[in-house]
């Protein structure tokens, strides 16, 4: 653990990637297999299932610092983070460090807990709190409560196995995904010359296209010229619908059927019927698509999608209603072969015969729950910018452009693979609310909630994250504190008076809300201090764009 | 919470006593100014006289010029303002840092004690005078870190930790570049290092006069050279250099690849806020008390109201009522606006101190070092 504990120090304490990997490296090269394993494990971002709730940690800390329950609670809000509180409150200076293995710690000693009662683990986590130095209390607590982030990418862990095992980085991406279990076998299987027979379930890193904005030499992404002079010919592109579904990964392989969603989760459960149409593609295949709600008069909104996310079973009611399917946009396996190098061009054509043989072995009527994602074919830029104008209509996003030559890459491919997405909604609403972030933010005020005009009263409609700058969140910050009218716990309600312009994707009715309506993706533009509160949109203002939304609308 | 005639109030242009006709640490004109201590957002230049401790007297006019009337006052000794008689005493915060201790001499209420902290620390320092606990019926405190999570390791124990990151850069022929404020933290840490080392440390042009000062006052510190700007040959792989943090992140740096930096300071106890600055490494050291500090302190005073100035004040109020004592925030109306144009460094500092995520020194240091003449790429605009 002592190794382990000085490598999450070292990540930490260093802004540079190179240390990071080198720091990294060294640890790979005397890590015990075992230890090894675990370490991979938590520093791809994996985490075991909490073990103690937060409100017994709480409760326990209280009862040790012998400090009053209102004044950890103000000293958690003020450091953002629990396992860090704990650490800073409970730990002195110069206690030991004791001598137990990373992989001993979570076996023998954290894995454990689960099943004892909740007295048995208070003595037992406390114990641990008590004896350790600030640095392994901190990381314990942090695997006790699931998640240890790092500041270190999937992309530089594989860069430092990779360094490790002396084998390209791109293998250990690809072993690294999917479902494993952290034990000596992985990771010498993960550092091995060959892994021999490929992890039969495994998908592959999935490639993701970057911002048209971002393009060298454009500056808005709006404006057809631009664009042109930018990419060139259209013709040398494949231009597709930009979706609206979960990103995920159908792999058929030895007679078995995979579904994985761009988190690394198998997600054939809560999607049966896609899962059903992978069972019947020719073994040795992988595509990359998206799940979409579809019934027979075409995509429904994303709101219907999200009635099945987070089910891990769906009954037949919802089934009916919200029927699913596989929209292919690439095929990267087949035959068993990993053909993610040869052209976009080659891998579409495959991919449509692929599932054109696929339909036709569908008896009449049968819903045809794989299909494959719409070419959008226009002779110039103009016309696919005004075919992209009218994405809301279908409900979609904008569009995709792929370069006709570009191979299945890896991560985010600038160059190759752009979105061009439309502008999205902006409302001007006023700011309620604001809370404390976490990790980084902790301590700053960058969680806010913004409000629009229904009558005479603002009420709140969507809580925004991020889209300031460094300056303007410490600016606003130093407002806040200033301008708190009251606090609820770590919440506080601010005078009204600044106005934000937000952003934001989709807009749906919603019961849940206070409002009646939920907004996807609220993020802010930028601070309109031009503005005063009575400039602020209203809320019928904002419910107007659903209809503008064209619920329903059919795009197939 | 307010009590009549109070013997020190906070006002909009800093904390008056009209019994003495003078206020303490004013950011308004004013006749009579009696400053604690030499930081910005305490010593500002908007009196007409102003009595400070003898050893701040040299800091106060490098900081606030020359053509102002400064007084110096000995430790302890008695000045009679009006109806009060006034006294310094060490602070422990920085060089001539004090509390001003204020007695009433006249009316029903003679011989009440009031006495104001200023900034203050009770860890030992060996670039200032030790913190002198002062008795009083009414303490006014700061209270920049007053959470349990505060609590501070010896001065020595961090100097350690600084001198084994200089010899890890040492080794690995990078810079080590450390920020802290540029009075006072940076002195403390050139004393605290000669317990390791006789090497000389390069000094950012905004830290290097200051560091001259102390010399003259007689503190033991490290060798120093200002940092050349004009000669771009010095090769600073494996040295140590001192700078505000307003030069972090600026075209100053440029000269210092591949450096290594660090940043001192009290809010780098908090991991969230050594992270959000990008620094390599967050020393732990402060020159305010810690929360053991703040409360050993309050207890000793043997007050029976105590009044907070500025820092996380809300929390340690209402610990210190529930644990009967008669507490309350001195309310600051001078914060109350942003737009307002006058925004003081005070003000800033004020803001800064209750926020973690701005340090009150970074914010008070940027505003109140100009650049040297001649420094065409100085970075110390905020």
């Amino acid at each position: 653990m002592y190794a382990f504990s000085r490598l999450y120090q070292t990540l930490d304490q260093t802004t540079s990637t190179n240390a990071k990997v080198a720091a990294m490296v060294d640890y790979f090269r005397d890590a015990d297999p075992r230890d090894a394993a675990w370490a991979v494990y938590f520093l791809s971002g994996r985490r075991i299932k909490r073990l103690v709730g937060s409100a017994l940690l709480r409760q326990w800390l209280t009862e040790l610092s012998e400090l009053p329950g209102w004044l950890v609670e103000d000293t958690y809000a003020s450091v953002g983070d629990m396992a860090e509180t704990i650490a800073l409150l409970l730990t002195r200076a110069g206690d030991s460090a004791e001598q137990l293995s990373l992989a001993e710690w979570v076996e023998t000693r954290l894995l454990p807990l689960r099943g004892l009662d909740a007295s048995e683990q208070r003595a037992i986590v406390t114990g641990w709190w008590a004896g350790q130095s600030y640095e392994q209390c901190y990381i314990v607590t942090k695997l006790l409560t699931g998640s240890l982030r790092v500041g270190v990418s999937q992309v530089l862990l594989a860069r430092a196995i990779a360094q490790t095992a002396e084998l390209p980085r791109q293998s250990i991406l690809h072993r690294l995904m999917g479902e494993w279990q952290a034990t000596p076998a992985f990771y010498r299987a993960l550092i091995a010359e060959d892994d021999g027979e490929a992890a039969l379930s495994r998908p592959y890193p999935f490639c993701l296209a970057a911002p048209l904005d971002d393009a060298p030499g454009l500056d808005a992404a709006d404006d057809a010229q631009q664009v042109a002079a930018a990419l060139g010919s259209p013709h040398d592109w494949q231009a597709e619908w930009k979706w609206d579904g979960i990103r995920s990964q159908l792999v058929r392989r030895q007679g078995q059927t995979f579904l994985w969603s761009r988190g690394e989760e198998l997600i054939g459960t809560r999607f049966p019927e896609v899962a059903t149409t992978g069972d019947e593609l020719p073994d040795g295949c992988v595509l990359d698509g998206e799940i979409l709600p579809w019934n027979e008069a075409g995509i429904l909104p994303f709101a219907q999608l999200q009635r099945r996310i987070g089910r891990k079973t769906v009954g037949r009611k919802l089934l009916g209603e919200v029927p699913c399917v596989f929209l292919a946009y690439d095929l990267l396996e087949q035959d068993g072969e990993d053909i993610r190098e040869r052209p976009m061009r080659e891998r579409r054509e495959r991919l449509e015969a692929l599932v054109a043989a696929h339909r036709a072995t569908l008896a009449d009527g049968a819903a045809h729950t794989l299909r494959v994602s719409e070419r959008v074919i226009a002779d110039d830029w103009a016309s696919l910018a005004t075919l992209r104008a009218g994405s809301r209509e279908r409900l979609v996003e904008g569009l995709m452009l792929k370069r006709q030559d570009s191979a299945y890459g890896t991560g985010r491919q600038r160059g190759l693979w752009w979105k061009w997405k439309i502008e999205p909604h902006t409302v001007d609403a006023v700011m309620l609310y604001a809370q404390a972030g976490h990790g980084r933010r902790s301590n700053l005020f960058t969680d806010y909630t913004f409000g629009v005009w229904d009558g005479d009263t603002l009420v709140p409609f969507a809580k925004a994250y991020s889209g300031l700058n460094n300056k303007e969140i410490d600016r606003l910050d130093k407002w806040i504190r200033r301008n708190t009218i009251e606090r609820f716990g770590p919440v506080r309600s601010v005078a009204l008076e600044q106005v934000f312009e937000l952003a934001f994707e989709g807009i749906n009715r919603s019961t849940r809300h206070k409002s009646g309506i939920a907004v996807r993706f609220p993020r802010i533009v930028r601070w309109r201090e031009d503005l005063g509160t009575e400039d602020a949109d209203t809320l019928d203002d904002v419910k107007r764009l659903i209809e503008d939304g064209g619920e329903g609308a059919n795009a197939s | 919470m307010a009590r009549p005639d109070p013997l020190i109030d906070a006002t909009d242009r800093g904390l008056v006593c009209r019994a003495g006709g003078f206020t303490i640490d004013p950011w308004k004109p004013v006749d009579v100014s009696l400053v604690t201590h030499a930081h910005a957002d305490h010593a500002r230049p908007v009196a007409k006289v102003t009595y400070a401790a003898h050893s701040s007297i040299p800091l106060l006019r490098k900081r606030l010029g020359e053509h102002l009337e400064l007084r110096g006052v000995d430790w302890g000794e008695p000045l009679a303002f009006g109806d009060t008689t006034v006294s310094f005493h060490p602070a422990g915060h920085v060089l001539g840092s004090a509390q001003i201790r204020v007695e009433r001499t006249a009316g029903e209420r003679a011989g009440e004690v009031w006495v104001f902290t200023g900034d203050f620390k009770r860890d030992p320092d060996p670039s200032c005078e030790a913190f002198e606990l002062v008795t009083c019926d009414t303490f006014i405190t700061e209270a920049t870190f007053a959470l349990p999570v505060y609590r501070w390791q010896p001065g020595e124990v961090v100097a350690r930790e600084i001198f084994d990151w200089w010899q890890l850069m040492k080794a690995s022929e990078r810079p080590a570049v450390l920020f802290g404020y540029s009075l006072g933290k940076a002195q403390r840490v050139l004393a605290e290092l000669t317990r390791f080392t006789d090497e000389p440390v390069y000094l950012h042009g905004a830290v290097y006069p200051l560091t001259e000062l102390y010399r003259q006052a007689g503190i033991h510190m490290l060798p120093t050279l200002p940092i050349d700007l004009a000669d771009r040959k010095v090769d600073y792989r494996g040295r140590l250099i001192v700078a505000p943090p307003g030069a972090s992140g600026s075209s100053w740096m440029r000269r210092f690849p591949h450096a290594s930096t660090g940043f001192c300071s009290g809010w780098m106890r908090v991991r969230g806020n050594r992270r959000r600055r990008g620094y390599d490494r967050g020393f732990v050291l402060s020159d305010h008390a810690d929360w053991p500090g703040l409360l050993r302190t309050i207890e000793q005073t043997g007050a029976t109201r105590v009044l907070t100035t500025h820092g996380q004040a809300s929390s340690l109020v209402r610990l210190l009522r529930e644990r009967g004592v008669d507490a309350a925030e001195l309310s600051t109306r001078y914060s109350a606006d942003d737009s307002e144009t006058d925004d003081t460094a005070q003000d800033a500092a004020q803001d800064a101190a209750q926020d973690a995520a701005a340090d009150p020194e970074t914010v008070a240091d940027t505003a109140a070092a100009p650049p040297p003449a001649g420094t065409s790429d100085h970075a110390t605009q905020p």
